[in-house]
Parts: C-alpha cells; sequence; structure tokens
C-alpha cells in the first residue's frame, strides 16, 4: 500500500502576482490520511485546490495517481468536500438530490441514475446519519447537518481519496462526532484522506501524519504536533483572532 | 370559446403552451445560479438581431437566433472570468443591443408596428411555419434539460464540486448560455423581449414557494407555465387583451395566489400543531 496517490513537486501558486505558495512538495500515498494545518492565510487551502485543479500552478507540478493533473480524467477516485455548500440559490433542493450529486462523476452526464446510484446516495446518507432526513431541503438544516450532507455526496461517489476543506469549521460538536465516525469508517476501508483544517478535534486519532503550511511553504511533515500550553487543556475552546496580533492601538498604553 | 376554431387562435395556443412548458424549464437553472435576469438582457440582445434581420430582408427570428447566442456566449465568458467588471460589461450589451435593435429597425422600411410584435409579442401573427420553429426548438430545449438535469443541477449548485467531478462544466455552462438565446428568441414571437424573462422565472418563483425539492420544483414550474400561457391566450381571446402581458399577468397572479394559500396553509398548520418547545443545541464550550 505504497502506491502515490498526491503528488506536488515545487509547486508555486500566485494570486495576481502576490506568491501564496512558494516552492511547496507533498506526497501523499495510499492508506494515508494526511491533515494539512496552518493558520488562516497561510495557504493551506490554496494548497488542496491546487491539487484538485481548482487554482492554476504557476510552475511546478501535480500528479493524481500517477497521472498529469492535465491529463487525469479518473475524477471518480476522488471525493471533494468543500468548506461549506455553495452559496445556493432560493430554488429548493433535498438533501438526497445534493448527495445524488456525487455521482455524476461515476455515471457521466448523459446516463440515469440506476438501482446501484440508489444505493450508494442512501449508503452515503446513513454513513452520516442522515437518512431521516433525505428528504428535507438543505436550507432547512443546521451547518454541521450540511456540513454532513457535503461528506455524503463525497461517500456517495465511492471514491479511493477523499479531500476536505476544513470540514469542522463551525460545526456543532455532535455533527463533528457523526463526521469522524464517516471518516473513521472510510480510513477503515482503505481510503486515503487529505483535509485542510484548523484544528483537528475529534478528527485528530484518524490522522496519520500531519503537514503545518506557514506563509506559502512547508515548516514541518511528521508527527500530529502536540497543541502547546494553554491549548492542551481538554476543554479548551480555540477561539482567538488569526493573524498577526493587533498593534498596540490608540486607547492601549 | 369559438374564437379557438380559427386556425392562427389554435396556432397562438400552441406556440404558448410550448413556450409555457419549455421557459419555466430552462428558467430554474438560471434562478438557481442567481442570473435570474439574463434571459431579460439576452432579449436586449435578441432585438439588434430583429432589426438586423429586417433591415437585410431575412428572418428577424433566425438572425436573432444567431445573435442573441453570440451575446448570451459573451455574458457567459465574462461571467466565467467573475471579474467585477463582469456588470458593466453586461450593461454595454444590453444597452447597446437595445439601441441597436431601435436603430436597426428604424433604418429598414418596417413600421413601429413591427418593433412592437418584437417588443411586446405578436401570438396572433405566428404563421404555421413560425409554429413550426417554435415546436421544434420548445421540445428541443424542454427535452435536453429534463434530461441532462442531474448535471445542469450540479452545475449551477456547486460549479467548483462539478469540476472535481469532472463533469464538462464550460461545455454546459455554454449550454446554458446557447438554450437561453434559443427560449428568448421563440418567446420573443409568443411574450416579446421584454417579457421574455417573466416567463422563465415567475414560474419557478411561485413553484418554490411550496416545494422541498429540485425536481418537484422544476414539475410544478412547469406546470405553472402551462397554466399561465394557456389562460393567458384565453383571456386574452375572451376580453380582447394583448395576449403577451395577458400571460405573464395570469403567471404573476398565480404567484400572488400561490403565496397567500401557501401563508394560510402554514398559519393553520402552525395552529394544530402547537410549537414544540425548540431543542436546545448541545453546549459546545463551558463557561467558567
Amino acid at each position: 500500500m505504497t502506491s502515490p496517490v498526491i503528488t506536488v513537486a515545487h509547486g508555486v501558486v500566485g494570486y495576481d502576482g502576490r506568491p501564496v505558495l512558494r516552492d511547496v512538495s507533498l506526497a501523499v500515498t495510499a492508506g494515508e490520511a494526511v491533515a494539512v494545518l496552518g493558520a488562516n492565510g497561510s495557504g493551506k487551502s490554496t494548497l488542496i485546490r491546487a491539487v484538485l485543479g481548482l487554482v492554476p500552478l504557476s510552475s511546478g507540478s501535480v500528479t493524481l495517481f500517477e497521472r498529469p493533473l492535465r491529463r487525469f480524467r479518473q475524477w471518480h477516485r476522488i471525493g471533494y468536500v468543500p468548506q461549506r455548500l455553495g452559496a445556493g440559490s432560493g430554488v429548493p433542493a433535498t438533501v438526497r438530490e445534493v448527495v445524488a450529486s456525487g455521482r455524476l462523476a461515476r455515471r457521466g452526464v448523459l446516463r440515469p441514475p440506476g438501482a446501484a446510484d440508489r444505493a450508494a446516495v442512501a449508503a452515503a446518507l446513513e454513513a452520516v446519519g442522515l437518512a431521516d432526513r433525505a428528504r428535507d431541503p438543505v436550507a432547512t438544516l443546521s451547518g454541521g447537518q450540511q456540513q454532513r450532507t457535503l461528506i455524503a455526496r463525497a461517500l456517495a461517489g465511492q471514491p479511493e481519496l477523499l479531500v476536505l476543506d476544513e470540514p469542522t469549521a463551525g460545526v456543532d460538536a455532535a455533527s463533528q462526532e457523526a463526521f469522524a465516525g464517516a471518516l473513521r469508517d472510510f480510513v477503515v476501508g482503505g481510503g486515503t484522506v487529505l483535509l485542510v483544517a484548523h484544528e483537528l478535534g475529534p478528527l485528530r486519532p484518524l490522522i496519520s501524519r500531519a503537514v503545518v503550511v506557514h506563509e506559502g511553504g512547508i515548516c514541518h511533515d511528521g508527527a500530529v504536533p502536540e497543541p502547546a500550553g494553554h491549548h492542551a487543556e481538554p476543554d479548551h475552546d480555540h477561539v482567538h483572532p488569526h493573524g498577526p496580533d493587533e498593534p498596540a492601538g490608540l486607547w492601549s498604553s | 370559446m369559438e374564437l379557438f376554431q380559427y386556425p392562427y387562435m389554435q396556432r397562438a395556443l400552441i406556440g404558448a403552451l410550448i413556450i409555457g412548458l419549455a421557459a419555466p424549464a430552462l428558467g430554474i437553472y438560471l434562478v438557481q445560479r442567481r442570473l435570474a435576469l439574463i434571459g431579460d438582457g439576452v432579449g436586449h440582445v435578441a432585438l439588434t438581431g430583429v432589426g438586423a434581420g429586417l433591415l437585410l430582408n431575412r428572418s428577424p427570428v433566425l438572425v436573432a437566433v444567431v445573435v442573441a447566442t453570440a451575446g448570451a456566449i459573451t455574458i457567459e465568458l465574462v461571467r466565467a472570468r467573475g471579474r467585477t467588471s463582469g456588470d458593466l460589461a453586461l450593461a454595454l450589451l444590453f444597452y447597446g443591443g437595445i439601441a441597436g435593435g431601435v436603430t436597426l429597425v428604424g433604418l429598414s422600411d418596417s413600421t413601429s408596428a413591427n418593433l412592437n410584435a418584437y417588443l411586446f409579442g405578436s401570438l396572433t401573427t405566428i404563421s404555421p411555419r413560425d409554429l413550426g420553429t417554435i415546436a421544434v426548438l420548445g421540445v428541443a430545449i424542454g427535452v435536453t434539460m429534463l434530461a441532462l438535469r442531474p448535471a445542469l443541477f450540479a452545475v449551477c449548485h456547486d460549479e467548483e464540486y462539478a469540476r472535481v467531478s469532472g463533469l464538462p462544466v464550460r461545455a454546459l455552462n455554454m449550454l446554458l448560455a446557447v438554450a437561453t438565446a434559443v427560449t428568448v428568441t421563440i418567446a420573443m414571437r409568443a411574450v416579446g423581449v421584454l417579457l421574455i424573462s417573466a416567463l422563465m422565472v415567475v414560474p419557478v418563483a411561485t413553484a418554490q414557494q411550496v416545494t422541498r425539492g429540485f425536481r418537484s420544483t422544476m414539475t410544478a414550474a412547469m406546470a405553472l407555465g402551462l397554466f399561465a400561457a394557456g389562460s393567458g391566450v384565453w383571456v386574452a381571446a375572451n376580453a380582447d387583451t394583448a395576449p403577451g402581458a395577458s400571460v405573464v399577468l395570469m403567471a404573476i397572479a398565480s404567484f400572488g395566489v400561490v403565496a397567500v394559500l401557501g401563508a394560510v396553509w402554514r398559519a393553520v398548520r402552525r395552529r394544530r400543531t402547537p410549537a414544540a418547545a425548540p431543542v436546545p443545541e448541545p453546549h459546545e464550550v463551558v463557561l467558567h
């Protein structure tokens, strides 16, 4: 189980000429669960968006399942869980309809859904504990349940690799547990995971390796760093302003 | 009712019904992607095509299809690039389209009545050949929108996810742009360029007040479009009103009726089932 799944070699990404990732190299092999950690604005989300081809590399290369990104066509092997449900719209959609989108990568544009598609959608809804909400409009769900809908959509495609962008940001504790359970089942089943997180929380036991991104470069690649100081306290609630500390202002002495 | 014995009224009714079905089938995707008024913009551009057709003595509808398609593709390219200047580019295209149309129609020998027929629709002057065009294109739009629903839903709902699913996102977006142009041009004869967007958007807005899913919204919107078209033409025939405007007014009336009925139904249901105590969210932090 050491076949490479994701390889980034000397990847550079810039927005409007401002470098966001500089010379990043990363390798993920089958069966690994890798967390990309870092502060807001460190470039960690950009890294996985570049892996998926959602932002172009200005130099370097990305290889998915031993095939250059440009020529990669087997998208059914990848399940993507974005940070949140797309802005959406006024048109209602049921949870089942959103999850069923996850089958398109496997089924193609023209073939109508069959029994296998329906079974996969039902299984994915079951895995995240939303089977009883399948007929409800997604807009009526809580933020955590919407997030679980998105992982169900990715799981419905029965991927080999899951790529998740801050899946637990702003998600209630109950949904985080349900989310971690679904992800655990996926990893136990031999799946590969690349996830961006700010804080691991209940996902921590699943992660086999951590990559820390700092100012557009990778500054750590190995064991999951232990929380230090008051961050290590079990009931520590991780809320603080991100980015550089506020400069001493007019009202502080 | 005897008015419908005349072939021109039968053609008007059939044409309106086809457009009533096809316009909301496309419109639901435009509403979902928050481009509800794009039909209006493409309609403005189509007017330049009408003007060019009249000036060159070619079929105005066919020239309008070509010009509107070019306009819709331009709008889609501007949208896909996602620059903030896109807003202004669209404004230039819209008003350039209508000004070009008015100028070209003025240069040709046609009268202002001719321009009015395209601005506000002229259902009763549909020729058998026009009806054939409307039927072929309308059915093609309806079938495509229904057959590609899962893929088009995915693209309009979450474009980035659709790209990572390996869907041909660019081709599907272009398909929607071209379908918008075609629907606008065939609906132009029925309700006119100034009222086209209403038939694409209002039935969807009506349906989504009471539906829970995308498929049910699409089905209900198509049924409502069919109803508005049929009843609008019937009202126009009996009250001698403008057919296009009558169709749109019927669509808006349905919106009002559904809004009121929906509010009453929700109020009744709330009274019958006394509100359960709200379930508190589990605590996420312990405050000391």
